[in-house]
């Protein structure tokens, strides 16, 4: 009997080498670091593409932990999502890491490569997983990671902002806990497929306690996804850390918008019972306000940083009205905006430090013309055309597939309202900065910094995604409309999870359980 | 380029001509979507490929000499190509998501030319002004657009455009409509959006004669042809097409009078015309529709050579102030004279084009006047708005070429451009007058077929000639000449009145209430972001308890299980533990005080896991406490001994409040778990399966290593990452500790004598202890992470003993080591099962018999086990080392 691993190796790859570089002593090595590193980075895309291929074949597939199947072990399923989800974090992580190394930032603190590798076990881990605690584990590794990364350098703003991150997080992991043992007190699993089986069939006296249970799994996604009104540590975190970091921390949210999808498509989807569609009221408005509310906050942004940043409490207003629309149609849309806001942000990050070095790091001050404008300028003008929704880029398919799907909705108004006025804010916050940023110059010569080939690559490699994503536009919807009629389905999600679970024998005695009985 | 695309074009016309045959040509794109790259080329869309083709060519040809040397020309051309391409697209498309995709693309072409010359505060306005304007209409366009492909069911053209009736019969057609009318009119620069073009013009000139009044303000006109079948027919339509049309004409016509810049008459001239031709197409009358196709021919020709001509004066004047730019005839004479023909065109001069088209335009308001009750108000309002447009033409051509001399020209004396410069401007007003003169045997088929595209019928009869005996429209030309002539007269005083009453323009308007968003904007940012710690978490937590209590709204809480007395030891226990919890928060400001408490909370919890017989955790308990105390007493060496008190009563209250609403809330959810019966189908599998599969008598050990070891190998990830995280940021930038190291060890900075002699038996014993721990712990309580908690502590006593805690230091990098061969060990250990075809972490085991020791299971999933060990016993020496270094300080500073 032989095993496919390949599941479980988006996990193992990067922990292994994060082990490998944790041995290396990174001050005498680096450049032995950073080959591995990178290496290792880059043979994750071929992986995910792998994985990804196999999904569209055979919908499902699970890898049973220890041999123990679900749902009294740990078992990892992959379907569209999770192999959608591994192969962005993959692919936004190689042009991360590589510019780090072009821009010495791992030199910067120590453990950037260890760190950086666990980052992504962690990522993986929580795409992967089929277990709810397993997912709280995961996202403790790649939260701990996070926060490591997050201050990595050091500095005062930096070190100010990540406390925030950490002590708002670690309060989200408490009750990330406490949600889980709510729900494990009434349903006896921790196994998603098995939550979905017995919250389905809850009786009517559990069902205010799970729905208590499951709206506390919606705060704590709901932080990580920068939900309003959980959205304000976001910005300063993410305006001050690094840029390398920020453009990887460009899937963090989105890891609390996976997660919303997941739990709350499987396990309190529209077969739940007594908790059904029990997270669509909320996640509706709550996603117009953020969106509206990130809108506001990008024309407030006096630096390109910042801007970024709140770029990202857009789209997770987009996504979240989006998922919170809950037909086929907006989940599909969902998943296709996805995937644009996370490369183009992460592209963002990247060319904001290279605009920010030849402008002498003047903020929004008048400074001297960067030396590169026609390539710096137009990266930027592809970047901010995407980012605000206009044609013929990607954020113009998302924003267009939202707007179809609410058509037949009864909040159309306000979706339409909000996506379309909110498009406004931001195209007059961009032009404002593109023409701060490129246009309003000091009368002086340029300063004589250069942009190398190695810096460049990865933020255009990233930003090729706005042109890119449109072209490929037919098969990317294909694959979202998929997924979303996947993730519509839980009944095959479980019976592919709970597949094995015949191996297990049946108990031969029921023993008392310790520590219920005094 | 442009002559290629031009060259291309021809082949295709003659079937038009020949037919009116629609072409149409298209891939699949977005079929999903409803986005294809589907094209149509009709008569209006033929009409406007000339349009943009050809007096692309002559712009192109123009700009050549009218950028100065230090210009890049190469960025113009290809902003100017692009917008070609796009302006192109946005006629040709039949899919009208995909006409969208070039509208808005033109937008984008338009801010980046009109900020080509972005060093300047104007051309950045200007073009931010415009992008916002006409982007956020291309917004409301989307969402009409996408409502009209919504009611018929597709986006081509080709569907739409013969679904006219159901459009119309349909509820969400006004919405439909009010929300393309913003796309047109926005683009289009009809009041009150018009405000944008007379900044726009702070872009190079050949931007201005090309896209700013030849074509992409065309492009709503263009779109109101394009869906005049699906949409015109109305009420709705006439009173919003008609009426904004209107106003924008005469407001255009009136305030065109007033500029004294060359190019703002131009420009307003330009809001003007364009006023007209949307009033013509509103009328909904065949004639007024085939009046309005041929004015944008007409105004497109005699608009670009104004501009070109403005351009020439800028050019070689340096000026386009026409209070200085006078008497130009004399030094330029041939530009002039174009230039006056160009500007009678524009006054509806007989013999040029724009007189054609300016009597159609009268006749159909006679017309229309014929067929309500509204009186001679259409004849006097067209009449009134050809007398302004009479008078700015006259102004053009006065001030500039006649009026006495020049005045302060930075260029002076001005002469006639480059010989190629002026060749686009004469081939243009050729034109006016070819078409003036010779209407029929010119433009005639091209209007017949473009009009018929737009009508989608049988043309009414209409004759291009230029004379058509004495008529009412023909007295109405009559007037507006004298009228014009007799206002530009009088003009002055009109000029003093106008500078005296005319309120704030729209662009101020604007500029204010965009300031004033951007402020909002901050004052709201600033308001959620408010930077605050407690802020923040107050709301975490405040949202928890709404989501928790919203979500329980209505539920059971308490479970059927008999509750069992409480007894008074563990009432008391409990009591206890409360209170020293309560005490921790009441004594939150002295750090060393809180930290004592807090080791008695945990102490206590200890003892609730005795009672309750859960001896592994209260082992692993005590251990964590006992750790935990260490690290943070070190830790709090940098910090002030006192923390700051929070301010403000009301906040004390607002914590306090939320503090206990969520103790309360979490004891109910406790009380509510607890009350109902427990879920054992995980535990009985647990027990029934752990000594038979797992090889270990001690189920919460195998649970740990084996049942979820994947969980475990994350968290001795997490704990790993935690120590690189702390050493990372320590090594990053220390702080200089608030207590220095002598204080807190005493002033000798040595070791108690008796630390110091027990120091190495108690090592000795503690990692006996520990292995014994570790061994028994797949059977007994015990295990590798109480083991290593246990380990560490031996060696934490052994470093505030020894002497030598410098050369401890020295053995940091094997800690870390020690860190990595532990996940290593457990990578190894899981990764093993798989050569023998089995999943990761799949365990075995083994029964072995050892002396001394007696029998015992060997389970694969010790070396997991013992992983976890090194890991916790890195990470712990680790943080402390790096916590508890001591710093360089002189020698006698204690």
């Amino acid at each position: 009997m032989t095993v496919d691993h390949s599941l479980i190796l988006p996990i193992l790859l990067p922990f292994v080498v994060g082990i490998a570089l944790l041995s290396i002593d990174g001050d005498r090595h680096l450049a032995w670091q950073r080959r591995l590193s990178l290496l290792a980075t880059a043979a994750a895309i071929p992986l995910a593409i792998l994985l990804l291929v196999t999904t569209v074949d055979s919908g499902y597939r699970t890898y049973v932990l220890g041999h123990w199947p679900a749902p009294f072990g740990i078992v990892l399923v992959l379907d569209r999502l999770s192999a959608l989800m591994v192969l962005l974090a993959a692919v936004v992580a190689l042009p991360a890491l590589w510019s780090a190394i072009g821009a010495d930032t791992d030199r910067q603190g120590r453990y950037f490569h260890p760190l950086f590798q666990f980052q992504l076990m962690g990522l993986n881990g929580a795409f992967l997983t089929g277990d709810l605690f397993n997912l709280f584990v995961f996202f403790e590794i790649l939260l701990i990671a996070s926060y490591s990364l997050l201050l990595h350098g050091g500095g005062r703003e930096r070190i100010r902002a990540g406390l925030h991150y950490v002590i708002l997080n670690l309060t989200g992991s408490a009750l990330f806990l406490i949600a889980i043992g709510v729900l494990y007190g009434l349903t006896g699993t921790l196994n998603l497929a098995e939550l979905a089986v017995r919250v389905a069939h809850a009786s009517a006296a559990d069902a205010g306690l799970i729905r208590a249970g499951a709206l506390l799994l919606l705060v704590v996604f709901g932080l990580k996804a920068a939900l309003l009104p959980l959205h304000a540590w976001l910005p300063a975190a993410y305006a001050n850390t690094g840029a390398p970091i920020a453009a990887l921390f460009a899937l963090l949210t989105k890891v609390g918008v996976y997660s919303i999808i997941r739990v709350f498509t499987l396990a309190f989807g529209s077969t739940a019972g007594p908790a059904a569609d029990i997270a669509a009221p909320w996640l509706l408005p709550l996603g117009l306000a953020t969106l509206l509310v990130g809108a506001i906050g990008l024309l407030a942004s006096w630096n390109l940083r910042r801007l970024i940043a709140y770029s990202v409490i857009v789209s997770t207003g987009m996504l979240l009205t989006a998922i919170g629309l809950s037909t086929a149609a907006s989940l599909s849309a969902a998943l296709v905006y996805l995937i644009h806001t996370t490369l183009i942000t992460a592209g963002m990050f990247l060319l904001a430090d290279l605009i920010a070095e030849q402008r002498g790091h003047a903020d929004s001050q008048p400074a001297p013309p960067v030396a590169q404008p026609a390539l710096l300028g137009g990266l930027f003008f592809v970047g901010v055309v995407a980012m605000a929704g206009l044609p013929p880029l990607s954020g113009f398919l998302g924003k267009v597939l939202l707007l179809q799907a609410a058509q037949d909705s009864p909040a159309l108004p306000w979706v339409w309202g909000i996506v379309l006025s909110s498009g406004l804010l931001i195209i007059v916050a961009l032009s404002r900065m593109g023409s701060q940023l490129f246009w309003r110059t000091l009368d002086s010569a340029a300063l004589p910094v250069h942009a190398t080939v190695r810096r460049l690559f990865p933020a255009v490699a990233l930003l090729a995604a706005g042109p890119l994503l449109v072209i490929l536009g037919q098969p990317l919807i294909g694959y979202a409309s998929a997924t979303a009629q996947q993730l519509r389905q839980p009944a095959a999600y479980i019976e592919a999870s709970l597949a094995n679970r015949h191996l297990a024998p049946a108990p031969a005695h029921a023993a008392p359980v310790p520590g219920t009985t005094p | 380029m442009t002559a290629a695309s031009l060259a291309l074009l021809l082949p295709l016309a003659p079937a038009i001509f020949a037919s009116g045959a629609v072409q149409l040509a298209g891939w699949h794109w977005l079929p999903d979507l409803g986005l294809n790259l589907t094209f149509r080329l009709d008569g209006l869309a033929l009409l406007f490929c000339l349009l943009i083709t050809g007096i692309g060519l002559l712009v192109i040809l123009y700009a050549r000499y009218y950028l100065s040397e230090r210009d890049d020309l190469c960025r113009l051309y290809a902003l100017l190509l692009a917008f070609m391409g796009a302006m192109l697209g946005v006629v040709l498309s039949d899919n009208l998501l995909l006409l969208l995709v070039f509208w808005e693309l033109t937008s984008l072409c338009s801010f980046l030319l009109v900020g080509y010359w972005g060093q300047r505060a104007d051309a950045r306005q200007g073009a931010r002004l415009a992008l916002t304007i006409t982007a956020g209409g291309g917004l409301a366009l989307l969402a009409g657009l996408l409502l009209l492909g919504h009611i018929v069911g597709s986006f081509e053209l080709s569907t739409v455009l013969t679904a006219g009736d159901q459009v119309r019969s349909h509820p969400l057609y006004p919405a439909t409509l009010v929300l393309i009318l913003l796309g047109v009119f926005t683009k289009s620069a009809q009041f009150p959006f018009h405000f944008w073009l007379p900044q726009a013009m702070a872009a190079p000139t050949p931007v201005s004669a090309y896209l700013h009044s030849a074509t992409m303000v065309k492009a709503g006109v263009f779109l109101l042809a394009r869906l005049y079948p699906a949409l015109s027919g109305t009420d709705l339509w006439l009173i919003l097409v008609g009426g904004i049309g209107l106003l924008t004409l005469l407001f255009g016509a009136f305030t065109a009078l007033f500029q004294h810049d060359l190019k703002g008459l131009l420009a307003y001239s330009t809001i003007s015309h364009l006023g007209l031709i949307t009033l013509l197409f509103g009328l909904e009358t065949p004639l007024a529709t085939v009046a309005g196709v041929f004015h944008i021919i007409n105004h497109a020709v005699f608009k670009a050579s104004l501009f070109m001509a403005a351009g020439i004066i800028d050019h070689e004047t340096g000026s386009r102030d026409m209070r200085k730019v006078n008497g130009l005839f004399r030094y330029m004479p041939q530009t002039a004279v174009l230039a006056m023909v160009a500007a009678s065109a524009m006054a509806g001069v007989p013999l040029l084009n724009g007189f054609l088209s300016k009597e159609m335009f009268f006749g159909e308001a006679v017309h229309f006047a014929g067929m309500g009750d509204t009186g001679l108000l259409w004849p006097v309002i067209a009449t009134i708005a050809g007398m302004f447009s009479v008078a700015y033409s006259v102004r053009f051509i006065h001030d500039v070429f006649f009026n006495g001399e020049p005045i302060d020209l930075p260029h002076m004396p001005p002469h006639e451009p480059p010989r190629y410069m002026r060749v686009p401007v004469e081939i243009l007003v050729a034109l006016c007058l070819l078409v003036g003169i010779v209407p029929a045997y010119t433009v005639g088929p091209l209007l017949a077929v473009a009009a018929a595209s737009v009508v989608m019928g049988p043309l009414p009869s209409y004759s291009l000639a230029i004379w058509h005996g004495f008529n009412l429209p023909l007295l109405m030309s009559a007037l507006a000449f004298v009228g014009g002539i007799l206002i530009y007269i009088q003009r002055r005083w009109l000029f003093w009145l106008y500078d005296r009453y005319a309120g704030p323009n729209g662009k101020i308007l604007f500029d204010h209430g965009l300031r004033w968003v951007i402020a909002l904007a901050g004052r709201v940012t600033a308001g959620l972001e408010s930077g605050s710690l407690q802020h923040y978490l107050a709301l975490l937590i405040g949202v928890a308890l709404v989501a928790g209590g919203l979500g329980f709204w209505g539920g059971v809480w308490q479970g059927d299980r008999p509750i069992q007395p409480l007894d008074p030891l563990s009432g008391l226990a409990a009591l206890t533990l409360a209170l020293a919890a309560a005490l921790t928060v009441l004594r939150q400001g002295q750090r060393l005080t809180t930290l004592t408490l807090l080791g008695m909370v945990g102490l206590f919890v200890v003892l609730a896991f005795v009672r309750f017989s859960a001896p592994d955790l209260a082992l692993t308990q005590l251990t964590v406490e006992v750790v935990t105390t260490i690290l943070l007493l070190l830790a709090l060496r940098y910090l002030p001994a006192h923390g700051t008190p929070e301010v403000g009563t009301g906040r004390r209250w607002r914590d306090g409040g939320l503090a206990l609403m969520a103790g309360g809330g979490l004891a109910a959810l406790a009380w509510g778990v607890l009350t109902r019966p427990p879920q054992t189908a995980l535990a009985d599998y647990f027990l029934a399966t752990s000594l038979p599969e797992g090889g270990g008598a001690n189920v919460v050990n195998v649970i740990l290593v084996d049942f979820r070891g994947f969980d475990t190998l994350g968290e001795a990830t997490v704990l790993a990452i935690a120590a690189l995280g702390i050493v990372a940021l320590l090594a990053g930038g220390r702080p200089a500790p608030e207590t220095p190291w002598s204080a807190a060890t005493g002033a000798d900075a040595q070791a108690p004598l008796l630390l110091r002699i027990g120091a190495r038996p108690i090592l000795a014993l503690t990692l006996l202890l520990a292995a014994y721990i570790f061994f028994r712990g797949h059977q007994l309580p015990g295990g590798g992470f109480i083991a290593g908690l246990v380990t560490a502590l031996a060696l934490v006593t052994q470093y505030f003993a020894s002497d030598f805690r410098r050369a401890m230091q020295q053995l940091a990098l094997g800690y870390r080591r020690m860190v990595a061969a532990g996940l290593a060990l457990i990578a190894v250990t899981g990764a093993a099962s798989g050569i023998f075809g089995h999943s990761f972490l799949t365990s075995t085991f083994t029964h072995v018999h050892l002396p001394l020791i007696g029998d015992f299971e060997i389970a694969s999933a010790m070396a997991f086990d013992l992983g976890v060990y090194l890991i916790v016993v890195g990470t712990v020496m680790l943080i402390l080392l790096e916590l508890g270094q001591p710093e360089a300080e002189p020698v006698g500073s204690g």
